[in-house]
């Protein structure tokens, strides 16, 4: 583990009192806490160093520690176990080394130390983030899935209807809490592709329709697949080019709402026939004649 | 049928080692919503997790009532600039995929 300049972190000097100590490390906690940065993984960082540098820091002891060894402080206290180790063989001294392996076990992130319970306060575990891809048509209908997060395993249901770049937030699913503090949160980001013809937009849908010439001018019935199967649409005679319907209901589910539906617009496009044959030709003059009359 | 999951108060007090007052100070400011049935106090789930930061705030940054308040509010402007920002976005990569 990197040498970690506690002082640097809270921005004071090596000479700062315990006062200078708790003043700077609130003013910093009050800009880097999580729940005033939600969904920042740079503040949480920022938050955890200053947190630790706190601990160590405001406590006259595991200071005294850190100051003595500084940079060397892995290597000294190696030393120090060793020198104490010998000690306690040869039976001139009856210790225990809890209180040390505790606090470097709390300089590498890992237990706690004894005092640090009782004086620290308790804070919440780090947030986990995390992305999910999914195809539009998977969110169609509610998912069930399982993730696994740091080799846990979380299963997961995901509501139809859920937005590209939409975050949800399960509680208690991120790390352990500091002190005994409560779980951090799993954040999951939505990422949803879009392979389908259609375009979403909230909770609508839409969707582009190329029209023969002869449905548009004389009317007919067409065959629309949507997400939720097939729709007959009568179309009307002289139907525009870039004409509009709505079904109404048959757009995308709408979040969390259990059998609400946005719409669908359909857009019409004329396709005007190439590679007519000489019959075709003929008859389209003719129309066009009949038009000039 | 519409289910109203409410906590009483007394036993998020107990829970969170909060004093009653406090809760009584977080629904005269409106940072949460007491409701009253059969003359007990209860809150609804729903703002629990407000309630947790809420906890969090006063006994880790030493915040107060009203600093929490303003906190919430700008908090609550910033996710909504953030919704805007997103569906912006969104709208925008439509239009760039035509």
């Amino acid at each position: 583990m990197a040498f970690v300049d506690y002082y640097k972190i809270l921005g004071i000097s090596k000479t700062a009192t315990g006062k200078n100590i708790k003043t700077a490390y609130r003013k910093l906690a009050r800009k880097f806490h999580p729940d005033l940065n939600p969904d920042n993984k740079e503040s949480e960082r920022k938050f955890k160093e200053i947190n630790e540098a706190n601990e160590v820091l405001s406590d006259p002891e595991s200071r005294k520690k850190y100051d003595t060894y500084g940079k060397e402080w892995k290597q000294g206290e190696a030393h120090e176990k060793a020198r104490k180790q010998q000690q306690q063989q040869s039976g001139q001294q009856d210790f225990s080394n809890e209180e040390y392996s505790d606090f470097f076990g709390s300089m590498f992130g890992g237990g706690r130390s004894s005092y640090s319970k009782s004086r620290s306060p308790k804070f919440k575990g780090q947030d986990y983030h995390t992305e999910l891809q999914l195809n539009l048509k998977d969110v169609y209908t509610t998912q069930q899935q399982v993730l696994t997060i740091n080799g846990k395993k979380i299963r997961l249901k995901i509501p139809a209807g859920v937005e590209n770049g939409q975050v949800i937030k399960i509680k208690e699913k991120g790390a352990a809490g500091i002190n005994g503090g409560p779980h951090g949160d799993l954040y999951i980001k939505f990422t949803i592709d879009n392979h389908s013809r259609f375009k979403r937009e909230g909770k609508h849908l839409y969707l582009n329709i190329d029209l023969e010439l002869y449905t548009a001018v004389l009317g007919g019935e067409i065959t629309v697949a949507t997400f939720n199967g097939k729709v007959k649409l009568h179309i009307k005679p002289e139907t525009k080019n870039e004409s509009k319907v709505k079904l109404t209901g048959k757009g995308f589910p709408v979040y969390k709402k259990e059998g609400e539906f946005g719409d669908l617009y359909i857009t019409y496009h004329i396709k005007i026939p190439t590679d007519l044959t000489e019959q075709e030709i003929k008859l389209f003059k003719e129309l066009q004649k009949i038009n000039k009359k | 049928m519409n289910e109203k999951p409410l906590i009483s108060t007394q036993t998020l007090c107990y829970h969170y080692n909060i004093e009653v007052s406090f809760v009584t100070a977080l629904n005269t400011m409106g940072l949460i919503q007491i409701q009253i049935i059969a003359e007990k106090e209860f809150i609804h789930q729903d703002q629990i997790s407000d309630l947790e930061k809420i906890i969090r705030l006063h006994n880790e940054l030493n915040m107060n009532l009203e600093g929490i308040d303003v906190v919430f509010n700008l908090l609550k402007k910033e996710r909504a600039l953030r919704k805007e920002l997103n569906a912006l976005k969104n709208r925008l990569r439509l239009y760039e995929n035509n």
